[in-house]
C-alpha cells in the first residue's frame, strides 16, 4: 500500500489499578484508511480509542500521529507529558464521537459544531457558521441548525455530533461505539453518515459492534482479545477465515446477521 | 387620615419614614455588595475545590468548612472587635459585610463545587477532544451548565444573606432592623413597626426570589 502510516502504535499498555487493560497493543492506521477494533466488551477496544485521544494516559508505548507522539516528548531517554496548551492542539487534529454523543445541551446544533472552530482554530463566528452549515448540510440536518440537543432524537444528535468533530477538519476520527445507545430503527441513519465519511477519504479508527458495517466498510479490522491484538488483516480474512477459537466464538454471536446478510 | 394626629400609626409612620429609608438602603447595600462578592469569591474558590492543584484544594476546603462552621454573628463580631485589638480600625458596616461575605463565599464554593461535579464527566470529554484548553472548557462548557444547577441553592444564599445583614445591628450598624428598633424606642409602637419591617424583609426577599425564578425560566432549555 502507498499510502503513508498516519497513526502508529507500538507496545501500548495501559492498567487501571492492579488491572492491566492493555497489554501491548501494536497497530498502524494509514491515510484515507478505515480501520475497525471488534472483540467482546473488555477486552480494551475503547481504553485504546481514549489513549489516542489522551482522554487516558497510555502507561507505556508509543502513539505516533503522522510520526510525533502523543502527550508527551522525549527528553533524553525520558518521557516528559506535554503542557496543556500542546495537548490541547494534538487533540484538535484528532476528532473524537462518543457512545452518549455529549452534545453541548447549553448550545444549539449550530453552535455546538461552531465552538471549536471560533474557540481553537480562531475563525470568525461568520466563518464558522458557513463550515457548520456545511457540515450539518452533509448530515442531513441543516434544518435543524437552530435546535437545542434536547430537542433533537438520538440519531439526530449523534449526527450533530459527527459534524461537531469533522468540521475541525481532523486528521483522524474517533468513533467510538456510536451507534451502542442509539434505538435500532436509528442506527441506519449514522452508519449511513460514517459510510459516506469513509468513502470520502478520511481516515477513521472504528470501536464497533455493527458487524456487517465493520465488513462492508473496513480496510482493516483488529480483533482485540484480552488487552491484546489477536487477529488482525482484511475484513474478508477476519470474518471468513478465523484462526482463533475466541474469535469464532466472538463472530458467532452475530451469526445470524452474517447468514442473512451475506 | 391620621398624618396630623400624634400617636396615630400613619402619623408615625411619616414622621419615620426617613429613618426608615436610611434603613432599608443600608440593608439593601450591604446585602448587594454582599451577593456579588460572594458570588465572584464563591465561583473561584468553588473552581478551586473542583479542579484545584491539591494543595490550594485542601487550602480551599478548610476554608469552606471553618466559615461553614462558625455562626455569623461571631464572624461579624470577630471583624469588628477582634480586629480592633490587632490595631485594624473597619468600619461596622464594612466589617458587616465583610464577615457576611466570608461566610455567604463558603456557601457559594460548596454549591459551585457541587454543581460543576453534577455536569456529565462527557461534557468535559467532548469538550477535550475539540481540543478546547482548560480554562476554555470551564468558561464556554462547564460552568454555563453549572450556573443553571447553582441557581436555586444561590437564591437562597441570597435571601439568608439578606435577613442575615440583621445580624449588623449589634455591631451598631443602622440597617432596617437597627432603624426600625429606633423607631419604637421613640413611639412604643412594637407591633406596627416591627411588623412593617417585617413586610419590607418580605418584599425585599420575595423580588429576589423571583429574579431567580425569571432566571431558571431563561435557562430553561438546559436539559439532557
Amino acid at each position: 500500500m502507498a499510502e503513508q502510516i498516519l497513526l502508529r502504535a507500538e507496545g501500548v499498555r495501559k492498567s487501571f489499578g492492579a488491572l492491566e487493560v492493555l497489554k501491548g497493543i501494536d497497530l498502524e492506521v494509514r491515510q484515507g484508511q478505515v480501520v475497525s477494533l471488534i472483540g467482546a466488551s473488555g477486552s480494551g477496544k475503547t481504553t485504546f480509542l481514549r489513549c489516542v485521544n489522551m482522554l487516558e494516559e497510555h502507561d507505556a508505548g508509543d502513539i505516533l500521529l503522522d510520526g510525533e507522539p502523543i502527550g508527551y516528548r522525549m527528553d533524553g531517554s525520558r518521557r516528559r507529558r506535554l503542557s496543556e496548551a500542546k495537548v490541547s492542539a494534538q487533540r484538535a487534529r484528532i476528532g473524537m464521537v462518543f457512545q452518549s454523543f455529549n452534545l453541548f445541551p447549553h448550545l444549539t446544533a449550530e453552535e455546538n459544531v461552531m465552538l471549536g472552530l471560533t474557540k481553537v482554530l480562531g475563525k470568525s463566528k461568520a466563518e464558522a457558521r458557513e463550515i457548520a452549515g456545511h457540515w450539518l448540510g452533509k448530515v442531513g440536518l441543516e434544518a435543524r441548525r437552530g435546535h437545542y440537543p434536547y430537542q433533537l432524537s438520538g440519531g439526530q444528535q449523534q449526527r450533530v455530533a459527527i459534524a461537531r468533530a469533522v468540521a475541525m477538519d481532523p486528521r483522524l476520527l474517533l468513533f467510538d461505539e456510536v451507534t451502542s445507545a442509539l434505538d435500532p430503527e436509528l442506527v441506519a441513519e449514522v452508519l449511513g453518515v460514517m459510510k459516506a465519511l469513509a468513502e470520502s477519504g478520511m481516515t477513521m479508527l472504528v470501536v464497533s459492534h455493527e458487524m456487517l458495517f465493520v465488513r462492508d466498510v473496513s480496510h482493516h479490522v483488529v480483533f482485540m482479545d484480552e488487552g491484546k491484538v489477536a487477529q488482525s488483516g482484511a475484513p474478508s480474512e477476519v470474518f471468513d477465515r478465523p484462526d482463533s477459537e475466541r474469535l469464532q466464538k466472538f463472530l458467532g454471536r452475530f451469526h445470524g446477521i452474517f447468514s442473512g446478510g451475506g | 387620615m391620621g398624618f396630623t394626629i400624634p400617636g396615630t400609626f400613619t402619623f408615625e409612620l411619616w414622621q419615620a419614614r426617613f429613618s426608615l429609608l436610611r434603613g432599608i438602603s443600608a440593608t439593601l447595600l450591604a446585602s448587594g455588595l454582599t451577593i456579588v462578592a460572594a458570588t465572584v469569591m464563591g465561583v473561584l474558590l468553588g473552581t478551586i475545590l473542583a479542579y484545584g492543584w491539591w494543595p490550594l484544594r485542601l487550602l480551599a476546603r478548610l476554608y469552606v468548612d471553618i466559615l461553614r462552621g462558625i455562626p455569623v454573628l461571631v464572624l461579624i463580631l470577630f471583624t469588628y472587635y477582634g480586629l480592633a485589638l490587632f490595631g485594624i480600625n473597619v468600619p461596622a458596616f464594612w466589617a458587616g459585610v465583610i464577615a457576611l461575605s466570608a461566610f455567604a463565599t463558603a456557601h457559594v464554593a460548596e454549591n459551585l463545587r457541587g454543581a460543576v461535579q453534577s455536569v456529565p464527566a462527557g461534557q468535559m470529554e467532548a469538550a477535550k477532544a475539540i481540543g478546547l484548553r482548560f480554562p476554555q472548557r470551564l468558561r464556554y462548557v462547564v460552568l454555563p451548565q453549572a450556573i443553571r444547577r447553582m441557581l436555586p441553592p444561590w437564591v437562597n444564599t441570597g435571601l439568608e444573606i439578606v435577613k442575615g445583614t440583621t445580624l449588623l445591628s449589634v455591631i451598631g450598624v443602622v440597617e432596617l432592623l437597627l432603624s426600625t428598633q429606633q423607631i419604637v424606642a421613640r413611639n412604643y409602637m412594637i407591633i406596627d413597626f416591627y411588623l412593617v419591617a417585617g413586610l419590607l424583609y418580605l418584599i425585599i426577599n420575595f423580588s429576589i426570589a423571583q429574579l431567580g425564578a425569571a432566571l431558571e425560566r431563561r435557562f430553561s432549555y438546559l436539559r439532557y
